[in-house]
């Protein structure tokens, strides 16, 4: 069995009286893809947010590479590998691409002077590496100038920098279009060919099934299905599954006693 | 405000050539030079008997080291999206604690480190009251100003310290005599404005700066203390307001209760003037400086030329309003 890079245990999160997450199970292998689905609010976020360590749950543990951590935060998070695109990309628009990428692990000298040109030419090598290029920008214009999708390239570029074994995309494709989709692809390939892991968070069903080697769905707060590719061969299965979810006793014509998967909770 | 991030087409190819590289990035400094020699030039002609002789240069090179040690500090904490009010009580402050450890017959070296540890324990605790009690800087740093101030004022019964002897020490002749007729701590001051400058540019503290005044929670999910940067700026302006005391008092060889009081607005408008947006995320420590510049040459050159304070107020004003002005026109705010 491949090697457990990170697990959540039954992690809940309040926020006041809203309930957020209820008890979530979750875990992510070395070297695969996987994609979580599920309505708007349903917690995607709030999940990855605390993986990332800016959201502290409420309850349950977090499992890196088997141990249980303590005091968990975003340093120490991308410190055991994890780096995150969130979905509102986190981005300081009035500075430069360079700052945004090294934003909080600037490349520095021994008393913590910057090396300006390392970080530049860093900065233009991994724009490159995904394919985010282009004759109008470089990597000291200030990410304000860019577009929605070059912004996107920004964030994914610094996730990418520090060779993280856990890269977490919420909603990446979102507002992308068709071809800047497709290097999103690329590059989510390109990582699990690399043995690294990827979460993938995503509201267009047929993008997830395609890219993800293992689906995971979250129904207000709780996981209501975990299932393999192989148990989801095609992604209207997977879609006929999400309508069930949303109406348990609607039109949907999927049967969930004929696919009887890991469904939990 | 409605800011477009529309911007002429010779941004959009920003690697065009190093030369207008530097003119971009520092448009707002250069813009704030543009001010001064235009300033400069006006008062050249209006009044060449003052400003062409040596004895306005020489007031503005005392008084100006004191105002960059404020300036300065002062571009971090407003590029951290924060403002400091309290700096003139700290400063008077520190320099009370300095001019208490002289007067005890203290070696003024190390009543100068009593000086900066005050300043910084100071900004230390202001920053931390308005960072974790997450009160509006405007208002407690405000209120921290007033209670300082009035601190020294209930303990000292408003009595000055007199420091003739310190005339005679080396520290005075290290940090305030004068060379070849120009006062030492002009230097002094402007190797504090180079060290800031590589700092909010070139250092992992600027780049935070930055980074948290720009978008803290931003900043806080790519995993930078914001709290503690915050706190950092504010012990920075603590540890400027510091040495602004301590050179104020060398230079008179007099600690007052009212030591700072009058450098709060003139400090402030420094900032502005100099290019620093209120908005945080993006400023200038070079413009600052001018900005503390065209600030002095106002007040020594309204007073110089014999005109009253009425002058000065106006034209304090008018300069201001005309740099934000500028500025609005120079910069975008990208969102
Ligand atoms: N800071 C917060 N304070 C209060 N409630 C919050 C907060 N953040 C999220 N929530 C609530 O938690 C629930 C889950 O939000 P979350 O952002 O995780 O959803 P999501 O699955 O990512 O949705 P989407 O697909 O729309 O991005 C929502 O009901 C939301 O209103
Ligand atoms: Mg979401």
């Amino acid at each position: 069995m491949a090697e457990r890079l990170i697990e959540l245990r039954e992690v809940t999160k309040s926020y006041g009286r809203v309930f957020a997450l209820g008890g979530v199970n979750l875990h992510v292998d070395r070297g695969e893809v996987v994609g979580l689905i599920g309505d708007n609010g349903a917690g995607k976020s709030t999940l990855i947010k605390i993986l990332a360590g800016v959201v502290k749950p409420t309850s349950g543990d977090i499992l890196v590479r088997g141990q249980k951590v303590h005091n968990w935060n975003g340093a120490r998070s991308r410190d055991a590998g994890i780096e995150t695109v969130f979905q509102d990309r986190a981005l300081a628009v009035q500075q430069t691409i360079v700052r945004n990428i090294f934003m909080g692990r600037e490349i520095a000298g021994g008393l913590g002077f910057l090396r300006v040109r390392k970080e530049h030419s860093e900065a233009e090598r991994l724009m490159r590496e995904i394919g985010f290029t282009s004759k109008v920008f470089t990597p000291d214009s200030i990410v304000g100038q860019l577009s929605g999708g070059e912004r996107q390239g920004v964030a994914i570029a610094r996730a990418i920098y520090n060779k993280a074994d856990l890269i977490v995309l919420d909603e990446p494709t979102t507002a992308l279009s068709l071809t800047e989709t497709e290097k999103v692809f690329r590059f989510v390939r390109a990582v699990r060919a690399s043995g690294r892991s990827i979460l993938f968070i995503g509201h267009n069903i047929h993008h997830v099934h395609d890219i993800a080697d293992r689906f995971v769905v979250l129904d207000r707060g709780r996981v209501a299905l975990k299932a393999d590719k192989a148990e989801m061969e095609t992604a209207e299965k997977l879609i006929a599954f999400m309508e069930h979810v949303a109406h348990p006793k609607g039109i949907s014509s999927f049967d969930p006693s004929a696919a009887v998967l890991e469904v939990r909770q | 405000m409605t800011a477009t991030t529309e911007t002429g087409a010779e941004q959009r190819h920003p690697n065009a050539s190093p030369f207008r590289r530097f003119l971009i990035n520092n448009r707002a400094a250069l813009g704030t030079l543009a001010v001064f020699v235009v300033m400069m030039a006006i008062f050249v002609v209006a009044n060449p008997r003052v400003f062409l002789a040596w004895p306005l240069y020489s007031s503005v090179l005392v008084t100006l080291p004191v105002a960059l040690f404020l300036v300065v500090p002062l571009v971090f904490v407003v590029t951290v999206g924060e403002i400091d009010l309290s700096f003139p009580a700290t400063m008077g402050f520190s320099a009370w604690i300095f001019a208490l450890l002289v007067q005890a017959g203290i070696d003024p070296f190390i009543a100068i480190i009593g000086g900066v540890v005050t300043g910084v324990v100071l900004g230390a605790g202001v920053g931390a009251i308005v960072v974790y009690a997450g009160l509006s800087s405007l208002i407690a740093t405000l209120g921290m100003n007033y209670m300082l101030r009035g601190l020294i004022m209930i303990i000292t019964e408003g009595k000055s310290i007199a420091l003739l002897g310190l005339r005679d020490s080396t520290a005075y002749q290290i940090f305030s005599s004068s060379l070849a007729g120009i006062p030492v701590q002009i230097f002094w001051a402007l190797a504090f404005v180079v060290f800031s400058a590589f700092l909010y540019n070139r250092h992992r503290f600027g780049a935070r700066v930055h980074a948290v005044g720009d978008n803290p929670d931003s900043a806080a999910q790519m995993g930078i203390d914001v709290r503690r940067i915050r706190i950092a700026t504010f012990m920075y302006m603590g540890l400027g307001a510091a040495f602004a005391g301590v050179f104020s008092v060398m230079i008179n060889f007099t600690w007052w209760p009212t030591t700072g009081d009058g450098y709060l607005l003139p400090a402030l408008a420094s900032v502005f003037v100099g290019g620093t947006p209120a908005w945080g995320g993006i400023g200038t420590v070079a413009g600052g400086a001018i900005g503390a510049l065209i600030i002095s040459f106002i007040q020594s050159g309204i007073i110089s030329a014999g005109l009253t304070g009425f002058y000065l107020q106006f034209f304090n004003g008018l300069i201001i309003v005309l740099a934000l002005l500028g500025h609005r026109w120079n910069q975008a705010r990208y969102r």
